[in-house]
């Protein structure tokens, strides 16, 4: 912005660094070329959209109830309808918890990471958008969050409410994991609003929210997708976590609920494996996929980490 | 008309804003309709900051700002809206003038969802189709394509018809040909002087002494943050008073000689006299200052003519008093 005057700068030598990349019309193009070239965006995505299709539809294609206890217990999976993962050590529908399960987890996942977006973004935008007091003041407020012990806030809340939904959890979640998506997401807020664009909005009259919804926003669109990305894999694991240890919701299904479930009743002494195998795949496969599909839209975005 | 009185700008720099840096340090002016001002400074020396303070991109520190003798420091929402359609910029780097995800055009439909979100679209098509001839674009060039596509001169011809597209008094032009090449510089140095003539005031930002002399009606030198000789342009440059100014108008013709080189050359200041950061004594030496000393004032050499404070030599000095 500072750069003087050079005689030997022709308008096309600064062009060719600041011009943006191609047109917004090629770009989508463009991104469905590099994304189809991806095999890291393929697999996960493949692997996403077989998960969520069986949150969606498994339920409906089993319908017993996941907590139903049945007269055959430890029964080892077979092709029959409702043993397909066989059962509990009380005779539950082990697939009828595994789909229960996922939909809980893509629900938290959802909500949590929308919710920790939600607020990461709003923190982050006004933050760095608009600096100085308000910004030291957010920061603070982010800062005091990072280092809150979560788990033992959780554990405090946990001896009040005796009946915590999944609605509960992700809310919880998405209150607690906001703190690093706002500092990343200030940080680009802090490097656009000093370009000259942004002063123009100001100057055709455009109010503060609104510079920030229509000029920056935009302009960081893929990065704040990552985020959110990133956030719904977090809530994920942290709700499989927090489950795990016996501080998720009561009542219902989650993956965590069910290896919490299959440790108890030693279903790992017992060799009943196909009770904490799907679950535990089940979390690695969405979580993972959810990171290495962040990793491969970021090489799509990002032109200058595409290998080719 | 837009008067500055004695504007100044202070950054807080440094962690925790610890340091102060003075930007800008009580500089008058006055812009007139029909009128070409040119600020002249090397970079770093405040001329972007008094042009984004007119435009209140950023604050005052001390001193006002008044357009029709109406002070714009406390104007929000509306109000604030009012004072841009009479007041507009145009900054130096059109690349980082537009929002590169979006097209160029975009910067016509700000102005129109803010200003003329009423007017009819067929209505609002001929005004934009008006003031794109007004600056030498053929619309269908120019209108429906990303920036990347077009040229600086287009793209700081558009940002001018932006503008134009208000009830433009005032326009802060903060070095909007130094990134283009001669060829287009010459087409939008010609736009200013039609717009001039059309009774616009123009804040001409520049840090090219010729530039500044060939489109200009007066003259602001800026050095520092403080001004060190404005005036008539024919005054200051038939006549440079401060050994700055003279120093520059010298070596106008030496293309190869540097702006740090000019400061190198200049007999350095005397310590411990006070505020004014490069003066070597008050002018009209030996009479009571009428303003503290932190406070630098100008005096005047002849009729539209000023100069910052530095020890006159015998013979201005005998003109001054
Ligand atoms: N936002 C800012 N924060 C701190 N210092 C600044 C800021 N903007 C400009 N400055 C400083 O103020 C001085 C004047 O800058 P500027 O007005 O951009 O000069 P010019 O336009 O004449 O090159 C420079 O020393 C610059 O480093
Ligand atoms: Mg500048």
């Amino acid at each position: 912005m500072t750069a003087e005057f050079d005689p030997t700068m022709s308008p096309a030598a600064g062009d060719a660094e600041k011009a943006p990349t191609p047109k917004a019309k090629r770009a989508r193009g463009e991104f469905l070329f590099f994304a189809l070239r991806s095999k890291k965006f393929v697999v996960s995505v493949s692997i996403l959209l077989f998960l969520i299709l069986l949150a969606i539809f498994g339920p409906m294609i089993d319908t017993n109830d996941p907590l139903a206890l049945g007269d055959l217990p430890m029964r080892q999976p077979t092709l029959d309808p409702g043993n397909w993962f066989g059962t509990t050590y009380f005779g539950e529908d082990v697939f009828a918890q595994f789909v229960n399960g996922l939909r809980a987890s893509f629900f938290v996942g959802l909500l949590g990471g929308g919710l920790g977006a939600l607020i990461g973004m709003m923190v982050g935008f006004v933050a760095g958008y608009r600096g100085g007091w308000i910004d030291e003041v957010l920061n603070m407020v982010t800062n005091v969050f990072l280092v809150i012990p979560t788990l033992a806030v959780l554990l405090v809340i946990t001896s009040y409410l005796q009946a915590r939904g999944v609605m509960f959890e992700a809310i919880f979640i998405g209150a607690t994991s906001w703190p690093w998506a706002a500092r990343a997401i200030r940080a680009q807020t802090f490097s656009l609003r000093s370009r000259d664009f942004i002063d123009l909005a100001k100057l055709s009259g455009r109010s503060g929210p609104k510079v920030i919804v229509f000029e920056i926003a935009p302009n960081m669109s893929s990065y704040l997708f990552l985020t959110y990305i990133l956030l719904f894999g977090g809530a994920i694991l942290i709700a499989a976590s927090l489950d795990f240890i016996g501080l998720g919701p009561t009542g219902g299904m989650s993956l965590g609920l069910m290896m919490y479930n299959a440790v108890t009743w030693a279903a790992l002494q017992l060799g009943v494996w196909w009770w904490f195998i799907p679950p535990g795949i089940g979390i690695i496969a969405a979580v993972g996929s959810l990171y290495v599909m962040n990793v491969g839209l970021d090489e799509i975005f990002n032109p200058k980490l595409r290998d080719i | 008309m837009l008067s500055l009185n004695r504007i100044s700008k202070t950054y807080k720099t440094g962690t925790f804003g610890g340091k102060d840096l003075v930007a800008v340090r009580d500089v008058s002016f006055d812009i007139n309709p029909g009128e070409v001002i040119s600020l002249i400074g090397e970079s770093g020396s405040g001329k972007t900051t008094v042009g984004k303070m007119v435009l209140k991109l950023i604050d005052i520190t001390k001193g006002s700002i008044t357009l029709d003798g109406v002070d714009v420091a406390h104007k929000q929402g509306a109000e604030l809206k009012t004072y841009y359609r009479h007041v507009q910029g145009v900054f130096q780097d059109p690349f980082s003038s537009y929002n590169p995800i979006f097209k160029a055009d975009r910067v016509f439909s700000l102005i129109r969802s803010e200003f003329f979100a009423d007017m009819p679209r067929a209505e609002w098509d001929a005004k934009v189709d008006g003031v794109l001839r007004s600056v030498t674009l053929e619309p269908n060039q120019v209108l429906n394509k990303y920036p990347h596509q077009l040229s600086g001169g287009q793209l700081q011809r558009l940002l001018v018809a932006r503008a134009l597209l208000l009830d433009l008094k005032i326009l802060i032009a903060d070095e909007i040909i130094s990134m283009l090449d001669a060829s287009t510089r010459i087409d939008v140095l010609n736009l200013l002087a039609d717009l001039k003539s059309r009774g616009l005031g123009i804040l001409f930002i520049t840090h090219d002494l010729s530039l500044g002399n060939y489109i200009s009606e007066k003259t602001v030198i800026l050095r520092r943050g403080s001004v060190v000789e404005m005036g008539a342009t024919d005054k200051v440059f038939g006549n440079p008073t401060h050994p700055y100014t003279r120093m520059l108008i010298s070596s106008v013709p030496q293309l190869h000689k540097k702006w740090a080189q000019i400061e190198q050359e200049l007999p350095a200041p005397i310590a411990g006299r006070g505020g004014c950061l490069f003066h070597e004594a008050y002018p009209l030496a030996g009479r009571t200052p009428d303003r503290p000393i932190d406070e630098p004032t100008l005096a005047r050499v002849e009729d539209d003519h000023y100069v910052g404070c530095f020890e006159l030599d015998s013979e201005k000095a005998s003109q001054v008093a």
